[in-house]
């Protein structure tokens, strides 16, 4: 069975990896199982874990044990009905004269996510962020726990030079967004430094993206020189 | 109207976290879990709707329309007729997914490094003053990363070979920019987020 597993994915690997040289059937059958395979994955994980998992164990609750062997009694959850049946009517969409009706769960997602955004990217995208950005730049006071003297404990230059480069480059970051204002005289060449500091983190962001492709691309080819043709021991 | 409201508890239970807040977030927060299933239910079924009328009305690459049914079942038939083990080792599932859907999906991103080298090829080009800091941002990084960036610098001294300039470029500039781009996401979200809930924004339902 292993053997013809190892024989299976390097025919689907060399399918996909075809590509290179141009579309071709081989690529196309390969892609078509992925997104058969994708769509399945995800259709039995999604009930397993959220159907079965969140409304079914919630409504039909089973039954469970404490340590002296007593049934420990669940109360159903009657309110899960209402996220199934708004999960039902989300299902509407694939018969377009009923469409209409999956605008009710559409409404409840997107207020949802709506909601929970406001929040979660408030608190750790804006808050944390601008809270890690104010910071002391050449150093901080200290008490020694001995003495209790206060001292100024004073950083390397490497850390305050640093720290220096975040509080600018996120400040004129942050100009350089700001389109409410024209970027002209002072106010323009700050947003020209912001610039800057972006083209520089889409560089190291492509350069770490290159990289982690790339290091996919060696684990395949790991698999097929070293697990399937035995060439690299 | 269910927008708003569900927007709105979402939002009144961080600072109000107590009842009944903290059960309509509960309540709301399970039936996002159970929606978000059938969400992505509903794509696979159109898919395999789609697939299927591509099959009956023998349209072009009704072929390969046939093999995405195909695979989907593969899957699907041993995933619900495994139980709650499903994902067990050496059921039919788990055999599908680490010698199927892992070799598939990590090719398919793997091949991603050559586009991305075709096009960082017409993009690197050092124009100008912008371009050209992103040339060097993402020469470091790469070369950083990797042993051959060391072995080019060996002669340096420790704290300034390529893979300490790279940590350097990721940690400081990077990071900078990387935080005024989060802060920029994230006004954006927060005011798409209450436009959304106060009603402003409705395209998602069909209006203006």
């Amino acid at each position: 069975m292993e053997h013809i597993a190892v024989w299976v994915a390097a025919f689907l690997t060399l399918g996909i990896v075809s590509f290179l040289y141009k579309d071709n059937p081989w690529y196309k059958l390969s892609e078509s199982i992925f997104v058969g395979i994708s769509a399945g994955y995800w259709f039995v994980v999604l009930f397993w874990d959220n159907v079965h998992g969140k409304f079914w164990t919630g409504v039909f609750p089973p039954e469970e044990y404490d340590a002296a062997g007593n049934v420990i009694t669940k109360d159903p959850d009657w309110m899960l009905w209402i996220g199934a049946l708004l999960g039902i009517l989300m299902l509407a969409r694939l018969v377009p004269k009923f469409g209409w009706i999956s605008r009710w769960p559409l409404a409840f997602i997107v207020g949802s996510t709506a909601g929970l955004y406001l929040i979660n990217y408030f608190s750790s995208n804006m808050m944390r962020q601008v809270q890690g950005t104010i910071m002391p730049l050449f150093g901080m006071w200290q008490t020694d726990p001995a003495t209790g003297e206060v001292m100024f404990q004073a950083f390397s230059t490497y850390d305050v030079v640093g720290n220096l480069v975040i509080l600018i480059g996120t400040f004129t970051g942050l100009v350089y967004f700001f389109f409410s204002k024209e970027h002209r005289g002072v106010f323009g060449a700050t947003a020209k430094v912001g610039i800057f500091f972006l083209m520089i983190t889409f560089g190291a962001s492509f350069g770490y993206t290159v990289m982690s492709r790339m290091s996919l691309l060696i684990g395949r080819v790991d698999f097929l020189f070293g697990t399937w043709l035995g060439l690299i021991k | 109207m269910i927008t708003g409201i569900v927007g709105a508890v979402f939002v009144l239970q961080y600072f109000i976290p107590h009842w009944p807040f903290s059960k309509m977030n509960a309540w709301f927060s399970d039936w996002f879990s159970i929606v978000a299933a059938f969400a992505i239910w509903l794509g696979a079924l159109n898919l395999m709707k789609i697939s299927a009328q591509k099959v009956v009305g023998r349209k072009e690459d009704w072929g390969y329309a046939l093999v995405i049914i195909f695979s989907f079942l593969l899957i699907v038939i041993p995933g619900f007729a495994g139980g709650q083990g499903y994902r067990e080792a050496g059921t039919f599932f788990s055999w599908l997914y680490e010698w199927a859907y892992t070799p598939l999906s990590s090719t398919m991103f793997a091949i991603l490094a050559f586009f991305v080298a075709s096009a960082s090829y017409r993009a690197f080009r050092a124009r100008n003053l912008e371009a050209s800091l992103l040339l060097i941002a993402a020469f470091f990084v790469m070369l950083g990363r990797v042993p051959v960036g060391d072995i080019l610098t060996g002669f340096m001294p420790v704290g300034w070979r390529l893979s300490d300039l790279a940590s350097w470029v990721m940690n400081y500039p990077q990071a900078a920019g990387q935080r005024a781009i989060m802060i920029g996401i994230a006004l954006g979200l927060v005011s798409t987020s209450l436009r959304i809930i106060l009603g402003i924004e409705r395209s998602h339902l069909g209006g203006e």
